[in-house]
């Protein structure tokens, strides 16, 4: 009796653990089924809602789609990858005369296959925002030898020129020194700066950080919080905790603004327009656009994610046959005062 | 002369007794900051009484923010202790778990709009809905562990990896902003109490654990299974059931720090929120004096184990060292306490202790 009783409890324990097992295994596998069927039915379903935006379809010089194929990081590494990705689905539809394909990876090598199945699938072009600036020579060579067309957008890599149409990318010096313009024209009495670092060696925290040392401020403290919040609120909680006198937070993303406005508010210190702290930060969340428009904060840079357009021309001269003047192209982007952006700005440059 | 050898005798022991105590290392590890910092700058113990921006009055200065960044980790080590106890290993996917936990909160209260005007539902249910799914995540870690016989860190370096990504799905990527003030008391100040609300959290999450620990057979339980999991089996215990349960407290004391941390900025980012605190959690717990390889366990030491470690990283924070420095010099103190607590340099020093002792009585 009891080793029977025994026997159906162990029974039941099985089915119900392998049922757990089950369970949990269906909960981690289907992120991953999951993202290829996004992606191919991205293209479709955006079409429906560009259709009305987008300009007169441009197909190529045959009729035919141009084949496009994407390689770009992993839209969830933050609102700008978000606001880049969804751009990019949005321009290379169907309806605008492209056949596009997506590859997302935040590793090199990960991208580099992915670029060689484009190559082997015969795409016209090859649109390229590397994880790491070494290791395309190869890949790329490929390219040119199969006549495949390769645009990088966001980000350069260490290669030869000659193997890519064109690079689309972002000046953070230039971002870096509009901003501290911006800050020096405020015409403040001192400046005792909080400056808030991304994480060392990245091409946003070495242009942004280079511009504010070149300024010749008073520095409070200079410290990566690396992008992190929370990182930078126990930063600027340290300076107050240590009575140093400060007026200038120059933070090199909107998130590590935000940790440094939460220690500001934890301990009574004015912040935004006309008040103790002037408070800066970089890449233009929606969010942060919006604390200046409540003139919480005082500026905001922009870190311009839409590439998408820049690239379409490009293609298009290059089907037209005109020869590229530039091989890197950098584009507008703008700086955000709080007290003259208007609900606009928001609704046009938050991302 | 006899009286003289029985004194003496007493202060060695006493000596030995107090190296022998567990939590003798957390104390230890607090006296010598304390120490450092006092010498370094006396300011450092400088209180301050001053109104917040919401008109509350409160107190600041770096002891008050120690109390308040402690607390999270302090929470986290309570059942991080219980794991690691039960188990012999550690949880390193606590701090995806606290993104999945914050993740759920923020979408309770945001409802499908990712910036809303009202909360769409009271705190307290998106804090108890939190802990359910906290609970289930640790419950899938658990049986891994327990039923599986999975190693614990191989096990939960499955949500190590996912866990961001999955917290990311949950609100559909979005960031959602919580504006309501009502919301940020958990991570800053209830008007009118000058402490921060952490630390109260902390103490009762500590309050909660030590009276299970008391009325129930949990400690008892737990330090057997983890002495000795066969031998636990045959006095009639469930080996595998214990180390099950810890692995769901443990997502319990997830979900509370998850509160606190969404709280704190009354929002997420998915990718970087409580980064790396499973490190700091098991660090709290080695420093508490725990083995890492499981059985008796003291919950007090590795309480202090935790606030010592942000003792550490506001140290630093105030000399300005730079914050992508700080892991090194924590694993300088991982390297100290690994070499101490082996078996090698203990038996060396209980020789010296011996030898000290019988000279003594020569």
């Amino acid at each position: 009796m009891k080793k029977k009783l025994l026997g159906t409890l162990v029974c039941i324990a099985m089915v119900s653990s392998m049922l757990v097992g089950c369970g949990s295994t269906a909960a981690t596998e289907a992120p991953a089924t999951e993202a290829p069927a996004t992606e191919e039915a991205a293209p479709t379903a955006d079409a429906a809602t560009e259709a009305a935006t987008e300009e007169a379809a441009a197909p190529a010089a045959d009729g035919e789609l141009i084949k496009v194929g994407i390689i770009n990081n992993d839209p969830n590494e933050s609102g700008y990858r978000t606001a880049n990705d969804k751009d990019m689905k949005n321009m290379f539809t169907e309806e605008n005369g492209y056949e596009a394909s997506f590859a997302y990876s935040l590793k090199n090598d990960e991208q580099i296959t992915a670029a060689q199945k484009f190559i082997q699938d015969g795409v016209d072009y090859l649109l390229l925002s590397a994880a790491d600036t070494a290791g395309w020579d190869s890949v790329l060579q490929d390219a040119a030898d199969a006549g495949v067309r390769v645009i990088l957008f966001d980000r350069t890599i260490d290669a030869d020129e000659s193997l890519y149409e064109a690079s689309i990318v972002s000046d953070m010096a230039k971002e870096g020194e509009t901003a501290v313009e911006w800050l020096k024209s405020q015409g403040l009495d001192e400046y005792n700066v909080i400056h808030i670092q991304g994480v060392m060696g990245s091409a946003a925290q070495k242009g942004r950080s280079g511009a504010l040392d070149a300024a010749g401020f008073n520095i409070v403290t200079q410290q990566t919080a690396e992008w992190n919040a929370e990182k930078a609120q126990q930063i600027v909680q340290s300076v107050i905790d240590s009575g140093e006198s400060f007026n200038v937070i120059y933070a090199e993303n909107d998130d590590m603004a935000k940790g440094a406005v939460a220690a500001l508010d934890k301990a009574n210190i004015s912040h935004g327009v006309g008040k103790d702290v002037i408070v800066m930060g970089f890449d233009c969340n929606k969010w942060a656009l919006e604390e200046l428009l409540a003139q919480n904060w005082n500026y905001d840079g922009q870190c311009n994610p839409f590439q998408a357009s820049y690239i379409d021309s490009i293609i298009k001269d290059i089907q037209r046959g005109k020869a590229m003047t530039e091989k890197t192209i950098i584009m507008d982007e703008k700086g955000f005062d709080a007290t003259t952006i208007t609900q606009e700005d928001v609704d046009n440059y938050g991302i | 002369m006899q009286t003289k050898k029985a004194n003496k005798l007493t202060v060695s022991e006493l000596f030995g007794k107090l190296l022998s105590q567990q939590i003798f290392i957390p104390i230890a590890a607090l006296l010598l900051l304390a120490i450092f910092n006092l010498i370094a700058d006396p300011s450092f113990y400088k209180i301050t009484y001053g109104i917040n921006s919401a008109g509350a009055p409160v107190l600041s200065g770096y002891l008050m923010t120690i109390l308040d960044y402690g607390s999270e980790l302090a929470i986290l080590a309570v059942g991080m202790t219980l794991v690691t106890a039960a188990s012999g290993g550690q949880d390193i996917s606590v701090g995806a778990t606290i993104a999945i936990a914050g993740s759920v909160i923020l979408r309770v209260l945001c409802g499908t709009n990712s910036r809303p005007d009202t909360l769409q539902a009271p705190i307290i249910v998106a804090f108890l809905v939190a802990c359910v799914v906290a609970m289930i995540f640790g419950a899938f870690n658990g049986v891994l562990v327990a039923y599986f016989k999975i190693q614990p860190m191989v096990a939960t370096l499955i949500l190590f990896t996912a866990g961001r990504s999955i917290a990311a799905w949950i609100n559909n990527n979005e960031l959602p902003i919580i504006s309501d003030p009502v919301f940020s008391y958990f991570g800053g100040f209830i008007p009118g109490i000058p402490i921060p609300t952490p630390f109260f959290i902390a103490a009762a999450v500590v309050a909660v654990a030590a009276l299970a620990l008391k009325f129930t057979n949990l400690g008892l339980y737990t330090q057997a299974v983890g002495i000795n999991e066969s031998s636990s089996r045959l006095n009639g215990l469930n080996p595998a059931f214990i180390k099950f349960l810890s692995f769901v407290i443990l997502g319990l004391c997830v979900a509370v720090a998850a509160l606190i941390k969404v709280s704190r900025l009354s929002s997420i980012n998915y990718s970087v929120i409580a980064k790396d605190i499973e490190m700091d959690a098991i660090l709290a717990v080695a420093l508490g004096g725990n083995a890492l390889s499981g059985g008796k366990f003291n919950l007090t030491a590795s309480i202090m184990g935790a606030y010592v470690i942000q003792f550490l990283t506001t140290t630093l924070y105030k000399f300005n060292v730079q914050s992508d420095a700080l892991p090194a010099y924590k694993a300088v103190v991982v390297i100290f306490l690994v070499v101490i607590s082996s078996s090698v340099v203990r038996d060396y020093l209980r020789n010296i202790g011996s030898k000290i002792s019988k000279k003594g009585v020569a």
